[in-house]
């Protein structure tokens, strides 16, 4: 059984179609990539996995670990081990880092029937990810993403995804806007968090990333279809040549739109 | 018309009684009364077509036919009150419906710099300490309730700090209301007088253990001598049966630093004047409020920053949080004299409404006569961000939680600006607490796409 499976999911924002039929399978133990261009809906797949309400399910299944993820709330899917890294993390001030994230994991301890973990256990673990990410540690203190610049938000956003441990990790863009060194370091949270038991959907405009968190699977979207899918190389290929023709290959083969 | 007017005459009669009852009092004491009354009586209760009063409507209280609460026998014991005690506390003064309860108040262990009394035996002990500051800064014919509490004005708060004493813990005051059956109306006042080079925080708390309605409309003049640093706070937590005028008229001589702090957790109609008068060169002022409301309360903030000396810098914080029906008011007006050049002021409000039903009017006020100066304002009306609300749901934060730790969050901006000591422990446990009743009904329908969620404005003059 696969951990993620999606099949004809069709979704649509105030009244535009989106996603027009998305069929995904991802295995635990297995990284995939889902690339297109702006405007193919590769966010708005992001969004519908973590539950995001603003988006409506016209027809399809998703399941996760066995269970319809489209009947549950954003929280429960959190609960159940689904995380996205934000495009745009929220800035939100008044709240700290550490605080935050600690309510966050006992959330989910809570839900699993563990015990909540108190500020002194918390902290090994903590700094251990800090180190990890190469974060300042008096950023920690702070509010949440308050006054972080770009590259410090999405390496929050990793920090965040290895403290909670999720079984799915969607990155939704979280290369865009970084600088190679920033870049490095979150691939290399990425990478550390590799496993058997854990599946990731990297969600990228471009290449660059891949070269770091080199994926199982490359997906291509376009137009709120999945046009083909290959191995790394695929990655390559689009770099070199863009998406244009992908997108003119895609058109014979799509129903006229509604 | 004819209800009001009959109800102004009803002052009348209350009046003759209370100066019947005060005959011993000094001269000068009875003559300000008359004065005050004379006035009041001239007025009578604004309207909402004083400019002042526009967003806000007092004939309930006009209407309210409220008698002087009486001098009931102590029903009360200390017992009573542990709950409303502020743990390392100076010292704790209780006020039973305006009158000082020595028996109910702690102040053993008070530096030899701290004089603490009720008001009314510091006119007999010492009327002259009283007479010297009494009256002399709030302006009875500006605003008709100061008017009316110096009318009735009987007993509150003495308090007077010696030069250079550094107090580390705050002085407690504590306002109980007890009416019960029928309408009670109590007007404490409060002297607070801070000398040089002082450090010192007031606490002026207002509860009710009765059940009754209840006018409580009080003044407080502070004075802050040269140098002095003075924290105070004005903390309503009154029933919804209540309402709650007060008025904070500060008079800060050179270099003097004074932080208001006010918290609106309760109350049915509340009106919180902060009037502080920078009279002296190179003082500072805080003022810093929120304001949490629910149900039909209604939170009024009158804030009149006068700035009459050069090199002053004051800054205002607002922070308005509003469910269910409650309407917020924050009125924000900054008067620069002609003299009073190189002043910095600064003016910032916030609001957040729960509900399709909560309201909020803000409105700022800047009249410059003076011509290098930096004021700003500017104010947010908005609702919980649904962004905010999403991230956090998106980490296993369940949705109620979630409002709740962004709701502590908007309010914590406010805690942020106080002193880390007890009084601001005492802060932080009653805005915690008082953020329970908010926020508890769930709109769908706030996640609407396209609907304006967030007005803003800003200017600088």
């Amino acid at each position: 059984m696969s951990l993620l499976e999606i099949k004809n999911l069709h979704v649509t924002v105030g009244g535009h179609e989106i996603l027009k039929g998305i069929d995904l399978k991802l295995n635990a133990g297995e990284v995939h990539s889902i690339m297109g261009p702006n405007g193919s809906g590769k966010s708005t797949l992001a969004q519908v996995l973590s539950r995001r309400e603003t988006y409506q399910v016209t027809s399809g299944e998703v399941s996760f670990n066995g269970k319809d993820l489209l009947a549950m709330k954003p929280e429960e899917a959190a609960c159940e081990g689904v995380f996205m890294a934000f495009q745009y993390p929220v800035e939100i001030p008044g709240i700290g880092n550490a605080y935050f994230l600690r309510s966050a994991l006992n959330a989910i301890r809570k839900y699993r029937g563990e015990d909540e973990m108190d500020a002194m256990d918390f902290l090994p673990l903590f700094r251990e990810k800090v180190k990890l990410l190469e974060m300042d540690e008096k950023l920690m203190n702070r509010s949440l993403n308050e006054g972080f610049s770009g590259g410090e938000k999405k390496r929050n956003e990793i920090l965040q995804m290895a403290v909670l441990q999720p079984k799915l990790a969607i990155l939704d863009e979280t290369d865009s806007g970084l600088d190679i060194d920033a870049l490095r370091i979150v691939a290399k949270g990425v990478n550390a968090m590799r496993s058997p038991e854990r599946a990731m959907l990297v969600v990228t405009h471009y290449q660059r990333l891949l070269n770091y968190i080199v994926p199982d699977r490359v997906h291509v979207l376009v137009d709120g279809r999945i046009v083909r899918s290959g191995g790394p190389d695929l990655a390559l290929e689009l770099e070199e040549k863009g998406y244009s023709w992908m997108e003119t290959e895609a058109r014979p083969t799509a129903p006229a739109s509604a | 018309m004819t209800t009001a007017i009959a109800n102004i005459d009803h002052y009348l009669e209350s009046f003759t009684e209370f100066e019947k009852q005060a005959g011993d009092d000094p001269r000068w004491l009875k003559a300000l009364r008359e004065t005050a009354l004379a006035r009041f009586l001239e007025t009578g209760f604004p309207t909402t077509r004083d400019e002042d009063w526009r967003f806000t409507n007092v004939s309930a209280i006009a209407r309210t036919r409220f008698s002087r609460a009486g001098k009931r026998p102590a029903g009360l014991s200390s017992a009573d009150l542990g709950a409303w005690k502020i743990p390392s506390s100076a010292a704790q003064l209780v006020f039973i419906d305006g009158r000082f309860a020595r028996s109910l108040s702690t102040l053993e262990g008070l530096s030899k710099g701290v004089t603490l009394s009720g008001l009314n035996e510091q006119v007999r002990k010492q009327p002259a300490a009283v007479e010297a500051h009494f009256g002399r800064y709030v302006d009875i014919r500006r605003d008709p309730f100061p008017a009316l509490n110096t009318a009735f004005a009987e007993d509150g708060a003495y308090v007077h700090i010696r030069r250079g004493t550094v107090l580390s813990e705050p002085i407690h005051l504590l306002f109980v209301s007890t009416a019960e059956d029928t309408p009670e109306m109590s007007h404490p006042r409060n002297l607070l007088v801070v000398e040089e080079e002082c450090q010192a925080t007031v606490i002026e708390e207002y509860i009710s253990l009765g059940t009754g309605s209840v006018l409580s409309n009080s003044v407080t003049e502070l004075v802050a001598g040269e140098s002095a640093n003075v924290v105070h706070y004005m903390i309503v937590r009154e029933p919804e049966e209540t309402f709650n005028i007060s008025t904070l008229r500060i008079e800060q001589a050179r270099s003097a630093s004074v932080a208001s702090h006010s918290l609106l957790l309760g109350g049915g109609l509340v009106r919180n004047n902060v009037h502080p008068v920078l009279r002296g060169e190179g003082g500072e002022c805080l003022i810093n409020g929120l304001f949490v409301g629910n149900g039909r309360q209604h939170l009024d903030n009158y804030m009149l920053v006068e700035h009459a000396s050069p090199h002053s810098s004051s800054r205002q914080f607002y922070n308005g949080i509003l469910d269910g029906h409650a309407h917020g008011v924050f009125h924000g007006r900054i008067v620069v004299h002609k003299d009073a050049q190189k002043t910095d002021a600064k003016q910032t409000n916030r609001n957040l409404l729960l509900s399709d039903d909560a309201q909020v009017d803000t409105k700022p006020q800047l009249e410059i006569y003076a011509d290098d100066v930096k004021c700003t304002h500017g104010a947010t009306i908005g609702q919980i961000d649904e962004n905010a609300l999403f991230y956090l749901e998106s980490r296993g934060i369940d949705r109620v939680s979630a409002r709740r730790l962004l709701l502590s969050a908007f309010a914590s901006e406010c805690l942020a600006r106080m002193r880390a000591d007890a009084a601001r422990a005492h802060a932080d446990e009653l805005i915690h607490q008082h953020l329970l009743s908010v926020g508890n009904t769930l709109s769908e329908g706030s996640a609407e796409p396209g609907r304006p969620t967030e007005r803003t404005w800003e200017e600088v003059g």
